[in-house]
């Protein structure tokens, strides 16, 4: 009986330092988690930190964690930078950008879907895959030929080019979740197919055509390379306006950091409407999110 | 049904992709051709183009500046992706159970992935600061020597590789932690009943499970990250001097900053032949595999 005891016993502790090893375990991979979390998010919560900072602050040695919050970066920035303009001429090209993309790409994707064009597909994946800075020279000649540099037609062309590709893949996938009997029954009713891709498929398909626009206008804000070249004091949109900001006049930190927040804010919040999609978009459809 | 409507149905495969097509056509196919043509002449902007045949392609293989850039631009590109992949990994595994505040987690980490790239490079740039940034001051509340970070020659790429690490190992993280969830739990207590141990049900069941999804972060990554511009540009201008001038920057400088068109065009020539080359090689292994 005693040894009974002593089994069950050493069993007992057994079962606790089990469920003690379990805990630890659960321990060091929540903490692993949150170190990815803070690594993560710490750049962001330093830019934001940098923007509510007085120049002062800013340019200390050891860093100032705690501070009265200064607006005055955002003033200085919005005010004397003419910020809301380029914003103005980012939301412009994103927003035709996204547009004409839509009205190339979503017809395009579905003919690909419904009649299984696998090389039109293939094409539009090597213009995502080719580096963009090729079609940039011939680009810059042509638009400076014909008195567009700096214009809106140029930069909303370009970054067709970001976001068409995109919408197309993003579609296909859609389309091809439509079931085929919907479109025949539109036909049997006299539709053409114009007729039934527009009032049929189309609303069917609308938050796939959600999240490809939102995909199209939030590449099209980041897009840098073109507008970098392209664009001008009429037309420069915000990453171009931030890096000359960087470029010329001294290092203002506070004035980086609030345009950096200004610059990504907008993204953010898009990116919180369509999370799911985010992944889908950035590997072409590789991986569905 | 009228008689436009039977056009349409009768040529739909033809005419619902025909406007991307032709945007294709005018704004990617056209420009790579063009660069063919381009790189066969010397021509500064604004100066007169002289045809001398392939006198470029020549000039390139013997221009130092040239095979720096196609070593930094590998450099990079190798040094990036396999800790990425290794990191990203690791984070996909963390993320592969349920935690309180998962869905949070997976939203904090699309942020690096989404937020405008000249935004991130600027903070980034501020935190590289030698005498000001935070980084040095994490490394000496450690007890760690300060470094240069970008500012040092050898040091400047794997700098710049952290951003890129941080940029995009979610991504690949989000890739496979879908991919590992359709790993069939089955499999897990099979090995469990076979007396396996944690690592040998990793190297045996896991990895074989996502191999297709890991081959696929891979290959985009891979591709992306011999482009890699925006945050080269933004934080060191290929610098200090030449060190971490990728072939992407190197093109980018002689068109838009010293105006050699022609040469411009054959270096953009070997860039896309290095991406495009890159992509194909990729693909075979992947269809081997």
């Amino acid at each position: 009986m005693s040894q009974l005891a002593v089994s069950a016993l050493s069993s007992q502790q057994e079962r606790a330092k089990a469920r003690r090893s379990k805990l630890a375990k659960t321990l060091v991979i929540y903490l692993l988690i949150a170190l990815v979390l803070v690594i993560m998010l710490f750049p962001f919560y330093w830019m934001v930190l940098t923007s509510f900072r007085s120049q002062v602050d800013n340019v200390s040695r050891i860093p100032v964690w705690f501070f009265t919050p200064t607006w005055e970066n955002y003033q200085n920035v919005i005010a004397r930078n003419n910020f809301l303009e380029f914003t103005w001429n980012s939301f412009v090209i994103a927003a035709l950008s996204t547009g004409i993309g839509l009205l190339l790409g979503l017809p395009a994707a579905y003919s690909i879907s419904r009649f299984k064009q696998e090389g039109l597909a293939l094409a539009i994946l090597i213009a995502r895959l080719t580096p963009y800075i090729t079609y940039l020279v011939p680009w810059y000649l042509a638009f400076r030929a014909l008195g567009l540099i700096d214009s809106y037609i140029a930069l909303t062309l370009t970054h067709l080019i970001v976001g068409m590709p995109l919408i197309v893949w993003i579609m296909i996938s859609f389309f091809e979740n439509v079931p085929l009997e919907l479109e025949e029954a539109a036909f049997v009713d006299g539709a053409t197919r114009l007729g039934a891709f527009i009032r049929v498929i189309l609303p069917l398909s609308a938050p796939g055509i959600v999240a490809a626009s939102i995909l199209a206008f939030i590449f099209s804000w980041n897009q840098f390379l073109f507008s970098l070249v392209l664009s001008g004091p009429n037309t420069q949109p915000v990453p171009v306006a931030v890096f000359n900001f960087i470029t010329y006049g001294q290092i203002d930190f506070g004035g980086l950091g609030a345009a950096a927040v200004l610059i990504t804010l907008p993204v953010i919040i898009l990116t919180l409407i369509i999370q799911r999609w985010i992944v889908t978009g950035l590997t072409m459809g590789a991986v569905k999110g | 049904m009228n008689r436009a409507g039977n056009f349409v149905d009768r040529y739909a495969r033809y005419l619902f992709p025909l406007p991307a097509v032709l945007a294709i056509l005018v704004l990617i196919v056209a420009p790579i051709l063009a660069n063919f043509v381009l790189s066969l002449y010397d021509w500064f902007v604004g100066g007169r183009p002289l045809f001398i045949g392939v006198e470029n392609y020549y000039r390139a293989l013997g221009d130092q500046r040239f095979w720096n850039g196609l070593r930094n631009t590998f450099y990079f590109t190798l040094l990036a992706v396999p800790l990425q992949l290794v990191i990203g990994l690791g984070i996909a595994i963390l993320f592969n159970r349920d935690f309180p505040g998962k869905g949070l987690a997976r939203t904090i980490i699309l942020l690096p992935m989404v937020a405008t790239p000249v935004a991130i490079a600027l903070i980034w740039a501020l935190m590289f600061n030698p005498s000001l940034g935070i980084l040095n001051y994490f490394l000496e509340s450690l007890g760690l020597p300060r470094s240069l970070w970008v500012a040092q020659s050898n040091l400047a790429i794997p700098s710049l590789v952290l951003v890129d690490i941080w940029q995009w190992s979610p991504m690949i993280a989000l890739i496979l932690l879908a991919a590992l969830q359709g790993v069939p739990i089955e499999h897990y207590e099979a090995a469990r009943i076979d007396g396996a141990n944690a690592w040998q049900s990793f190297w045996h069941i896991t990895l074989p499970g996502i191999r297709s999804a890991i081959v696929v972060a891979l290959i985009l990554r891979s591709i992306d990250a011999l482009k890699t511009f925006d945050i080269i540009y933004v934080i060191t201008e290929g610098g200090p001097g030449t060190a971490s001038e990728t072939l992407n920057v190197y093109a980018f400088k002689t068109g838009f900053q010293f105006f050699h068109i022609g040469y411009a065009a054959t270096l953009l020539i070997f860039l896309m032949f290095t991406v495009l080359g890159a992509a194909v090689f990729l693909n075979i292994l992947r269809k081997r595999a």
